[in-house]
C-alpha cells in the first residue's frame, strides 16, 4: 500500500509535482473504472481519487454529473466503491475516496473509515465538509489510520485557510477557481495566490484542482503546487470514446501528457 | 410586547427575533443537532457575508422600516383572516379560520421573504439574484422583486415543474427574468436547488442566492424564517381580535417549511396552541411516491443542512413525489426537524387525493380557490377539526392561491 507521504516525498525528490487523477466508481462500468484507473497509473498518475457517486453532486459540473449519473443508474453501491478502491490500490497507486458527506454520514463515519482502510484506501477528500462539522470524521479517520483532505478556495480568508489546513493530514486541496468541477481553457489566476496564502498555515503538500485538463496547464500548476489534480478531462475522454478500448487508450494518452507536464 | 403602532406591521423585535422564543439557531447555525453548513468551502465567505449583513440589517430601524413599508404598500399586508364555516361543516363543526396569504401581491406567502432578501441584496451591493423554484411562486416573487429593484434575475426550475406550472414560467419571463429549466435528476425542486448552488459558487461576487424556503445552509433557515414571521405575528393579533382567545391549533403545509414556520413561529411560546404541519403524502407510502420527509424520512444532510431527508440506506436521496410542485421536495428546513424532535410540532401526511378534495371543497363552499400546496393544510384541518371537536378553533395558513394550478386541476377533475 502506497501512502500519500511516500508519493509526495518521492515527487519532491524527483523535483516534480505529483499527478492525481479522479474517476467515479462504476464509470464507465464497475470493471471499466478499475481498468481506466490502472491505465492512468501506468501512464503516470501517482494518486487516484475514486469518486463515490452521489445523487446530488452540487459541486460538480456537467461532465462529472453525467458520469456519476451513469454510475448510479448502473447500480453502484458503497461496496462497489470499496471494491474499486481495492482494485486500484493493487496497481500501486495511493488511492483515495472523494465523497460528499451524506453517504459517509449515513454509512457511519467509523465504519466507512475502517472499510476504506481495509480496502487499501489511504484517505478521503470531502468537498462539502467544513472544519466546523469535520470533528467526527477526523477522529474516525485517525483511528482507522487514513488521511483527511479538505478544500480551500480563492474566496477563503486567512482564518478559514488556517482552520481548513488544521483539519488536513494528507494534503490541502486548493480549488483553482470559484466554480464547479470541469475542464477550462485556462487555470484560474487565483490558484497561485491561493497556494501562496496556504503555505504559511501548513507543512503539508498543497495540490491544485478544478479546471486542469492539459499537459500545458499541468506544467503551469506544477511550478507552484505540490500536486496537480485532474478529473473531468479524464471523464470527457471516456465519455467521448466510441468503445472501451479506445476510451482506455485516450485516458492513457492524457495521463502520459499530464505526467510530462508535472515534470516540466 | 412590541412598540408597534397601527401603521407598522413589524416592530424592531419582530425581526430581531433574538431568542424571543429562545429558538434562534446557535452560532454554528444549529437548531439542536439540525442545520449547520455542509457546503463547499468556497461558499463559506458568502454565507458569512450574508449572515453579518443580515445581523446589521435587522438591528437597523431604517431597514426594518423599509421592509415594513414594502410589506404594506407593495405586498398588500396585513392580509385578512377569513372564517370558513361552510367548509368547516366537514370538520365536525370546529371553527376554521384562514390566514389569507393568497391575497398578497403575486399570490403566495413567498413574497414576504423575497422582499426582505431583495432589500438585503441591495445592502450587500449585489446586482444579480438567482433562485430555485418548485411551484413557481418563489420564482415569480423573486422576478417581481428584481423588477421592482432593478436587479438581474435568473430562476432555476426543474423541467417537470416548468411543465406543470407553465403559467408561472410565463409570468417570470414577462417580469424580465431568465428561466433555466433543469433537466437532470428528478427535474424538480431538488435539482433546481443543486443548479442554483452551482451558479452561485461561480458568480458569488455579484450574485445573491435568494433562497426560497427555510432549508439550506445557515443563515438561510433563520433569515427566511424571520422574513416570513410576519404571517404569524399578524395572525396571532388578528385571531385574538376575532375570537378573543388563542386558537387551539395552527396548521400549515410543509414543503421546505417557510409558510409553516412563518405561521408557527409567533405561537411557539404559546404552550396551549398545537402546531400541525402537513406534508405531501403523494400517491402512497411506497418509495418515490410521496414527500413525507419528516414523517417517514431519516436524519441526514441535504443542500447544506442536517435535517430529515428522504434517502436510502446509503445516503442517496430518494426522489419525492407530490401532485403539488411546491411540496415535492425530499428535504425540509432544520427548524422543523428540531420542532419535531422536541415534540413541539406534529407533522402528518396528506395524500394527493385528500388535498385535491379539499381544494375543490374550499372552492365550492367558500368561493376561494387555494393553491394545491395549501390544500394539504386544508385537508389536514378537516381531520384535525374532527379530532379536536366543535369547541376548537383552527387557524390555517392559506399560503397561496390556486390560479397556477388550473392546468393540474383541469386534468385531475376533467374540467
Ligand atoms: C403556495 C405555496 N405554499 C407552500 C409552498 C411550500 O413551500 P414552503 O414549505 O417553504 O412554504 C409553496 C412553494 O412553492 C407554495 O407556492
Amino acid at each position: 500500500m502506497t501512502t500519500l507521504q511516500t508519493v509526495f516525498a518521492k515527487a519532491k525528490a524527483d523535483d516534480r509535482a505529483a499527478l492525481i487523477g479522479y474517476l467515479p466508481a462504476g464509470f464507465p462500468t464497475k470493471e471499466g473504472a478499475v481498468a481506466a484507473a490502472a491505465a492512468m497509473v501506468e501512464a503516470g498518475c501517482d494518486v487516484i481519487e475514486i469518486g463515490l457517486p452521489y445523487s446530488d453532486p452540487l459541486m460538480d459540473g456537467p461532465t462529472i454529473q453525467d458520469a456519476v449519473h451513469r454510475s448510479l443508474t448502473g447500480g453502484t453501491r458503497i461496496a462497489d466503491v470499496m471494491r474499486t478502491v481495492e482494485g486500484v490500490a493493487g496497481t500501486g497507486a495511493a488511492t483515495l475516496v472523494m465523497t460528499y458527506w451524506n453517504p459517509v454520514d449515513r454509512y457511519g463515519a467509523d465504519r466507512f473509515a475502517r472499510d476504506l482502510a481495509n480496502a487499501g484506501g489511504v484517505g478521503t477528500i470531502t468537498p462539502d465538509l467544513t472544519p466546523e462539522e469535520a470533528g467526527p470524521w477526523c477522529e474516525a479517520s485517525a483511528a482507522a489510520g487514513i488521511d483527511t483532505t479538505f478544500l480551500v478556495a480563492p474566496s477563503s480568508t486567512e482564518a478559514r485557510i488556517k482552520a481548513v489546513a488544521a483539519c488536513c493530514t494528507g494534503f490541502v486541496y486548493a480549488a483553482s477557481l470559484m466554480g464547479v468541477t470541469g475542464a477550462r481553457e485556462t487555470v484560474g489566476e487565483a490558484a497561485r495566490g491561493l497556494v501562496e496564502r496556504t503555505r504559511p498555515h501548513t507543512g503539508l503538500p498543497v495540490c491544485v484542482g478544478l479546471g486542469v485538463g492539459t499537459g500545458r496547464q499541468a506544467a503551469e500548476v506544477a511550478r507552484y503546487a505540490d500536486g496537480v489534480i485532474v478529473g473531468s478531462a479524464f471523464i470527457r475522454r471516456l465519455l467521448d470514446a466510441p468503445d472501451e478500448t479506445s476510451g482506455l487508450a485516450a485516458v492513457r494518452e492524457l495521463a502520459a501528457e499530464l505526467a510530462v507536464g508535472v515534470r516540466a | 410586547m412590541t412598540d408597534r403602532t397601527d401603521s407598522t406591521l413589524l416592530g424592531p423585535a419582530d425581526l430581531v427575533g433574538n431568542g424571543v422564543n429562545g429558538d434562534d439557531p446557535d452560532a454554528g447555525g444549529k437548531f439542536g443537532v439540525f442545520g449547520g453548513r455542509y457546503v463547499p468551502e468556497a461558499l463559506i465567505p458568502a454565507l458569512d457575508e450574508v449572515a453579518a449583513e443580515y445581523d446589521k440589517a435587522r438591528n437597523d430601524p431604517a431597514f426594518v422600516g423599509e421592509f415594513d413599508h414594502l410589506l404594506r404598500t407593495y405586498a398588500g399586508r396585513p392580509t385578512t383572516l377569513t372564517e370558513v364555516p361552510r367548509f368547516a361543516e366537514r370538520a365536525g363543526g370546529a371553527r376554521i379560520v384562514l390566514k389569507r396569504e393568497d391575497l398578497t401581491h403575486t399570490g403566495a406567502h413567498k413574497i414576504n421573504n423575497v422582499l426582505g432578501q431583495a432589500l438585503l441584496t441591495k445592502r450587500l451591493g449585489k446586482t444579480r439574484v438567482i433562485a430555485e423554484t418548485g411551484a413557481g411562486q418563489h420564482g415569480v416573487a423573486t422576478a417581481t422583486a428584481a423588477a421592482l429593484m432593478g436587479l438581474e434575475c435568473v430562476i432555476y426550475m426543474g423541467a417537470v415543474d416548468c411543465e406543470r406550472q407553465a403559467l408561472n414560467v410565463a409570468r417570470m419571463k414577462l417580469l424580465g427574468a431568465t428561466v433555466v429549466p433543469v433537466a437532470n435528476g428528478s427535474q424538480t425542486l431538488k435539482d433546481a436547488i443543486n443548479e442554483a448552488f452551482r451558479d452561485w459558487v461561480a458568480n458569488v461576487d455579484h450574485t445573491h442566492y435568494l433562497f426560497g424556503t427555510i432549508a439550506g445552509p445557515h443563515p438561510f433557515p433563520e433569515i427566511v424564517r424571520d422574513f416570513a414571521r410576519v404571517i404569524g405575528v399578524e395572525a396571532r393579533r388578528q385571531i385574538l381580535e376575532l375570537t378573543g382567545r388563542l386558537p387551539d391549533a395552527v396548521a400549515a403545509a410543509v414543503g421546505g417549511g417557510s409558510n409553516a414556520i412563518g405561521l408557527f413561529h409567533a405561537f411557539i411560546g404559546d404552550e396551549g396552541v398545537r402546531l400541525h404541519g402537513y406534508e405531501a403524502g403523494g400517491r402512497g407510502a411506497g418509495e418515490g411516491e410521496h414527500a413525507l420527509t419528516l414523517t417517514r424520512g431519516s436524519v441526514g444532510v441535504l443542500h447544506g443542512a442536517r435535517t430529515y431527508v428522504l434517502q436510502d440506506e446509503e445516503g442517496q436521496t430518494i426522489e419525492s413525489h407530490s401532485i403539488s410542485a411546491g411540496l415535492d421536495y425530499p428535504g425540509v428546513g432544520p427548524e422543523h426537524a428540531w420542532l419535531k424532535d422536541i415534540g413541539r410540532a406534529t407533522y402528518h401526511g396528506v395524500t394527493d387525493a385528500e388535498a385535491m378534495e379539499a381544494f375543490a371543497l374550499l372552492a365550492r363552499t367558500e368561493g376561494i380557490i387555494p393553491a394545491i400546496e395549501s390544500s394539504h393544510a386544508l385537508a389536514g384541518a378537516l381531520t384535525l377539526g374532527r379530532e379536536l371537536g366543535p369547541e376548537a378553533t383552527i387557524l390555517v395558513n392559506l399560503s397561496g392561491r390556486g390560479d397556477k394550478d388550473m392546468g393540474t386541476a383541469m386534468k385531475y377533475f376533467n374540467l
